[in-house]
């Protein structure tokens, strides 16, 4: 049974088994490891990906929820790291160990493609969908301000 | 299986050390660090990979080794940056490139030559040596422009990456220089006034963007967990869930069911299955899981931590309880006799969980005659990595090539002697013939975790008749860390168990007599070094006492902190200034500030927390944290604050929600839904101040994270009356506590 959906842009299908998670088709099939396993159970936001728009743990969806559907993962948000959140991240120098940043960049993309202006309130409940056990919150929030205001 | 993306280009080429070397036509500068001296020992033209430390093409590129792993602590950056400091080099023709595993060269001086990234040591450790080595390498440039100028050495100076001649205002690039510049045979000698002084730095002390940083933020970054080779098959492994237990029976055949299951490999520690797909290497552990059974003989089977924990707290105020003494100064035992009064009190602690974010994992290739290997992987340790593949395989250690990738966290899980994690992926690859990336699941992580040890603590202080703290006395009874972590070093420091002991001592205070005992125990379960290590535990007991003495002799915790500092100028410093940040003096309604203070390898660091307590939920809510921290010259100062503040939360975690139970030798807990990490909304705001003074640079990567624990009783203290004694201050805990 092949899967057949939209990732960055283009045209990509799969014979992975219907419930295999998004996650693994994205990393090991098609080579796009911006995208990180952390808990494999939703809870941690490693695997951040945007599903038609929204932001969505790639862990938990199953590849034959994507089926004509449009993925985002991180190789996408920009061709040159150009998303204003992006810009952010390093002007903020958010990332230490780095492999939790790309799901924390995604949701944050999410949140600003949602609600330009966010208050400090609404960036940090939204931000704590995603683990970052270096700590880098407060830069993640200040970084989130940042794009906010730059976009 | 077929998975594909249509028009994406392949990955774009690596360029790989060994081009980069051969690319590089110009000069290399190589220095042996490993030992205990510093030598160059391998100068010449390129186009061979000499593994030199420093190489300069004749287009003015420099490229630097990188002799620490990365973890997101910035060594690949501050190393380099110390190099490039004293070099005078231009940092925008710096290139990084991490060190192949040369130990002669390479070797960390602070750990006796071994290519090993921990105890925040990197910078505190290759500083003067890099310092010198930069400085010899501007030297051997300065003479060759010399020479080549017809002027005197004495007359030129450098400006970044150039000799300059004022006098003539002529000047030379350093690329310019190395077309056609030679190597002396004996490197130049440089003293201590012909390094920089602190007023003439560019790099250090100076911000620069850290050289990974820009790849962290467009996914490209690379992990092991990210490795990919052709052929390659999937790993999981199902470890025993005790120490030194293995697989009796198995259900091969229902394994061997799942689609795209290749092989069933039983292995001495557990059972691992080599798969087509990750999902079908998971889904067969979860079938091993379901059929087998264990040997029984291993000591941890029938642990129970609530129960260890008990018997360790007796243990630990028992005096007659056999110790070894861990540290001495004066004579406590003849003190505490003469002692005016005496105050006693008692601390635990819980194993507690790393929790890197990238669970772990290791790509290994053995070669079908598995004579030889190459594997790639985050480790702290290539000195480990290497020796512990060549081990698993049974070949020379020349045989096996490591591919250093960065980390997605350390924390100490990473470094283990025996490198578990790696271990899995050679013995997978070698039982397939093909490479493997075998990976652990979270809740492999967890189970087979190996924790900050649990621990119980009993202080007992002596008063003179004036009051004043004479006496000191830490019997500290906890599962054993180093012998199980890194039986070789533990063996090299004379069977000192230095993970767990240290920070137990009252370093920074004015006592004279001190005496830490320990008491060995060994429950058999897995422990290793974890962020902050025995300072996480040693100092929730001892900065806890501290206040408590204060409250007992109806002093401010921190004017009583304040007072026993004054022989300790920049101790005093950091808790004074730590004071003013958190206006210390001002009451707050329905908050409670504590402070805490260490000496942590010489980093001075003071920290005041203010938080609220919600009394019906038991619920501790963290409203700010000021830290301020003396690490002497801070290379990277933005970094320093970056490290801090993600020490403080690492120690917020700890205080508050992290804890690993055990039930009959098993861990009980399995993901992020039971073992709790702070997230974004568990953060205060963090007030970070590095004060910069011009001693030799110390550690930064952990000092916070043990300070909290301690401050934040002290709070609890301060704004309930009521004292916490067991680490972490769980809801249900905090209830109980206040009744």
């Amino acid at each position: 049974m092949v899967t057949t959906f939209t990732v960055n842009g283009k045209t990509a299908s799969t014979d992975a088994p219907s419930d295999t998670p998004l996650l693994w088709v994205l990393r090991e099939g098609l080579k796009l490891t911006g995208t990180k396993f952390g808990c494999g159970a939703g809870l941690c936001g490693a695997c951040m990906v945007h599903v038609d728009g929204k932001r969505a743990f790639s862990c938990q969806t199953q590849i034959s929820e994507v089926a004509g559907k449009s993925v985002i993962t991180i190789e996408g948000l920009s061709s040159d790291s150009s998303h204003p959140v992006q810009k952010a991240w390093l002007a903020e120098r958010v990332p230490q160990c780095g492999y939790c940043q790309s799901g924390q960049i995604m949701s944050a993309a999410d949140l600003l493609n949602h609600n330009s202006k966010p208050t400090r309130e609404q960036i940090v409940e939204h931000m704590s969908t995603n683990i970052c056990r270096c700590g880098t919150y407060q830069r993640i929030v200040r970084a989130v301000e940042r794009a906010a205001r730059e976009a | 299986m077929n998975t594909h993306l249509k028009d994406v280009k392949a990955n774009a080429t690596r360029v790989s050390r060994r081009q980069v070397m051969i690319g590089a036509a110009g000069l290399t500068f190589g220095i042996a660090l490993g030992g205990a001296k510093a030598a160059l020992i391998a100068s010449e033209r390129t186009g061979q990979p000499l593994s030199p430390w420093v190489s300069i093409g004749p287009d003015g590129a420099i490229t630097i080794m990188s002799a620490a792993t990365e973890m997101g602590q910035g060594s690949m950056t501050s190393l380099p940056l110390i190099i490039a400091e004293e070099l005078d080099a231009d940092w925008g023709k710096v290139h990084i490139v991490p060190a192949p595993v040369d130990e002669k060269i390479y070797g960390n001086p602070g750990f006796g030559g071994l290519m090993y990234t921990a105890g925040s040591n990197a910078v505190t450790s290759y500083y003067k040596n890099l310092r010198i080595l930069g400085a010899q390498v501007r030297r051997v440039l300065m003479d060759n422009a010399a020479k080549k100028l017809g002027v005197p050495v004495e007359e030129l100076s450098t400006e970044p990456s150039f000799v300059v001649h004022a006098k003539s205002g002529r000047k030379l690039g350093y690329g310019e220089i190395a077309a056609f510049a030679e190597v002396p045979a004996q490197a130049p000698e440089i003293k201590p006034e012909d390094l920089k002084k602190p007023s003439q730095f560019r790099l250090i002390t100076k911000d620069v963007m850290r050289a990974e940083l820009p790849k962290k933020v467009n996914g490209s970054a690379r992990y092991a967990i990210d490795v990919q080779l052709p052929g390659m098959l999937y790993g999981a492994v199902l470890r025993a869930p005790v120490e030194g237990a293995s697989p009796e029976k198995l259900d091969e055949p229902a394994v061997m069911a799942i689609k795209g299951v290749v092989k069933v490999v039983k292995l001495p520690y557990g059972v691992g299955v080599v798969a087509e797909t990750p999902w079908a290497a998971f889904a067969g552990q979860r079938a091993i899981a379901a059929g087998i059974s264990w040997s029984k003989e291993a000591k941890g089977w029938g642990f129970d931590s609530d129960k260890g924990l008990e018997s360790f707290a007796a243990a630990a105020r028992d005096p007659k309880a056999q110790v070894t003494d861990w540290f001495k100064l004066g004579d406590v035992r003849s003190e505490m006799q003469q002692a005016a009064s005496t105050f006693e009190a008692e601390y635990r602690c819980d194993y507690a969980y790393h929790a890197q974010m990238e669970p772990l994992n290791g790509v290994a290739s053995v070669s079908p005659a598995g004579d030889s290997a190459e594997i790639w992987c985050g480790t702290q340790s290539q000195t480990m990595a290497s020796e512990a593949t060549a081990k698993a395989l049974g070949i020379g250690r020349e045989k096996v090539t490591l591919h250093d990738t960065l980390l997605g966290g350390g924390f100490g899980r990473r470094g283990p002697r025996d490198m578990d994690f790696l271990v899995d992926a050679v013995l997978l690859s070698k039982a397939v013939g093909k490479p493997v990336k075998s990976m652990w699941t979270r809740e492999d992580d967890i189970h087979n975790g190996r924790f900050r040890p649990l621990s119980a603590h009993y202080l007992r202080a002596g008063f003179d008749a004036s009051g004043k703290l004479a006496a000191w006395q830490h019997r500290l009874v906890g599962d054993r860390v180093t012998p199980f972590a890194d039986p070789v070093r533990y063996e090299k420091a004379g069977k000192k168990d230095f993970i767990l002991m240290l920070g137990a001592d009252a370093k920074g205070y004015d006592v004279a007599h001190q005496l830490v005992e320990q008491v060995y125990e060994d429950t058999g379960m897995r422990t290793a070094p974890l962020r902050g290590i025995g300072f996480t535990a040693n100092k929730f007991a001892t900065e806890t006492f501290v206040d408590e003495i204060a409250y007992k002799l109806g002093a401010d915790p921190v004017a009583y902190r304040l007072d026993l500092l004054s022989k300790t100028p920049r101790a005093r410093n950091v808790m004074a200034r730590v004071a003013q940040m958190a206006d210390w003096g001002r009451k707050r309604e329905g908050l409670g500030l504590g402070a805490a203070y260490i000496d942590y390898s010489g980093t001075q660091i003071a920290t005041v927390v203010e938080i609220a307590l919600d009394r019906r939920s038991g619920k501790i809510k963290f409203h700010n944290v000021w830290c301020a921290i003396d690490c002497g010259v801070a290379v990277q100062p933005d970094n320093v604050i970056a490290q801090t503040e993600s020490s403080i939360v690492y120690g917020i975690g700890l205080a508050l929600t992290e804890r690993i139970s055990i039930k009959d030798g098993a861990v009980e807990q399995s993901n992020f839904y039971d073992y709790v990490v702070a997230r974004n909304r568990d953060v205060p705001p963090l007030h970070v101040e590095v004060i910069q003074t011009e001693n030799h640079p110390t550690g930064v990567g952990q000092m916070a994270t043990p300070t909290i624990t301690p401050a934040v009783s002290n709070a609890v203290m301060a704004l309930t009356g009521v004292r916490l004694r067991h680490a972490p201050f769980t809801e249900e805990r905090v209830r109980k506590a206040l009744g």
